[in-house]
């Protein structure tokens, strides 16, 4: 292929993953959107959930972020969380507490233990 | 033994154990630096990805958010003062302490009054003992912050901001914190985060840096690579591509801005962990030096004692002898 992204993954303290992609799926308030090589400049919001990029080894890498931005200019894509997790890093366990104990910490940090839950349980 | 010799004897024994102490503390500060230092290097692709966002946004938005744009008369400043939770670090806090209470005054000189905000157990006991009421205390953390440490009191300072001044609330965010230049440079700054400003300020106070945005409405055509640089922004000279904003430029900047002062707010602290640990390791060096002397003199001093007893010891017995044998010859 003759064109692919760059693509990092970023939370507020970590660099999460980085690497090359095909495609990357992400959330936001208004829809999922799907980005592939070319695509024009967007800046957009994301909300708490999931975020699939593929890579051109053509493994599925997911990643839960707690909302956050999503940057794409000349086939980069910058992915900006405050908190992200790859999939394989979430414990489903202590991910299923979180979310119980989360109940009463208000909705951001509901939502991220929903969205972490989410995503541990689909891989 | 004599009383002298012994007491000589107990007070290397202590100073040799206080060596001991210090040293280990050296060592662990050295390694904490290294990892304050990973810390802020793990931080940094997020700043950077961050601030160009923020610019991106912030040259098609309106701006007439107050973290954007600042009023005409600020009449009250939060001023977040950075200190240590623990000691053993020299004059690390008392540095950070007397830069902003520099700043304070100077703020006060404009008619403003100042909340302090403090990070660290030091600065809490400081401004508690002297009266002074405080906006907020963050204790717990200062050698090891966390993202959620600084999420929190960014929360704090936005909240104020957002509050009218009537109401409580204040019209700018300054911060004081120390600078990492190297191991054995450290600096304490003040500066302005919010409104956010770019170009340089006069005031000697002030080192030019923080911000990514200016906030004056002749810069919107301006292309926004700005040059004052603390992000590792300033390789960056092209201009910035035309994004499309989903949902909207205004919402986007909106949901930005806190998350660009909590970047904002933990790069600084990790840059304090930084510096107080180098602090540390600074002053517990100088403690080791200084007990390894005192070790050095003790220890002549002890051994003089012991030649003066035995000495004293062979006078007495040669004297003995003498006095024996000319009692024998009577």
């Amino acid at each position: 292929m003759a064109e692919e992204l760059n693509v990092e993954v970023v939370a507020a303290d970590r660099q999460v993953w980085s690497g090359t992609a095909s495609i990357v799926i992400a959330r936001t308030p208004e829809g999922e959107i799907g980005i592939m090589p070319g695509h024009e400049p967007v800046l957009g919001l994301l909300v708490a959930g999931a975020v699939t990029v593929r890579s051109t080894s053509g493994e599925a890498v997911v990643v839960a972020v707690s909302g956050g931005f999503l940057s794409v200019s000349e086939n980069h894509i910058a992915i900006l969380a405050e908190q992200a997790e790859l999939a394989g890093e979430i414990d489903t366990a202590e991910a299923e507490a979180e979310l119980a104990a989360a109940e009463d910490d208000g909705e951001g940090a509901r939502r991220w233990a929903q969205a972490r839950l989410d995503v541990a349980s689909s891989r | 033994m004599g009383a002298q010799l012994r007491e000589l004897r107990q007070r290397i024994r202590s100073v040799e154990s206080i060596k001991k102490i210090t040293r280990a503390q050296e060592l662990i500060a050295t390694s904490r630096i290294a990892r304050a230092q990973q810390y802020a290097e793990a931080a940094r692709p997020y700043s950077r990805a961050l601030v160009t966002a923020m610019e991106a946004a912030a040259e098609r938005a309106r701006l007439d958010n107050p973290l954007l744009e600042g009023v005409e008369e600020p009449r009250r400043s939060a001023v977040l003062v950075v200190t240590s939770d623990g000691g053993f670090a020299g004059a690390y806090s008392a540095n950070v302490i007397r830069q902003s209470e520099a700043l304070s005054g100077l703020l006060r000189d404009q008619g403003q009054e100042t909340v302090p905000y403090v990070v660290g157990k030091k600065g809490v006991t400081w401004f508690r003992f002297r009266g002074r009421e405080l906006g907020g205390d963050y204790q717990g953390f200062t050698g090891k912050p966390s993202y959620a440490d600084a999420r929190r009191i960014a929360d704090d300072l936005l909240e104020a901001i957002n509050t009218p001044t009537e109401e409580g609330g204040v019209d700018e965010i300054h911060i004081v914190s120390t600078h990492f230049r190297n191991m054995v440079t450290q600096e304490v700054r003040a500066r302005r985060l919010f409104p956010i400003m770019v170009e340089e300020v006069p005031d000697e106070l002030y080192h030019a840096e923080a911000g990514a945005v200016r906030g004056d409405a002749e810069s919107q055509s301006a292309p926004a690579a700005s040059a004052s640089s603390s992000n590792g922004r300033g390789e960056r000279s092209e201009v910035l591509p035309l994004y499309e904003f989903e949902p909207s430029a205004d919402e986007v900047l909106d949901a930005l801005l806190p998350q660009y002062a909590g970047n904002l707010v933990y790069t600084a602290l990790l840059d304090a962990a930084a510096s107080e640990w180098a602090a540390r390791r600074r002053a517990m060096k100088n403690a080791t030096d200084n007990a390894g002397e005192l070790q050095e003199t003790l220890t002549r001093q002890s051994n003089s004692a012991r030649q003066a007893e035995i000495t004293q010891e062979i006078s007495e017995i040669v004297g003995g002898a003498d006095a024996l044998a000319a009692a024998g010859s009577e």
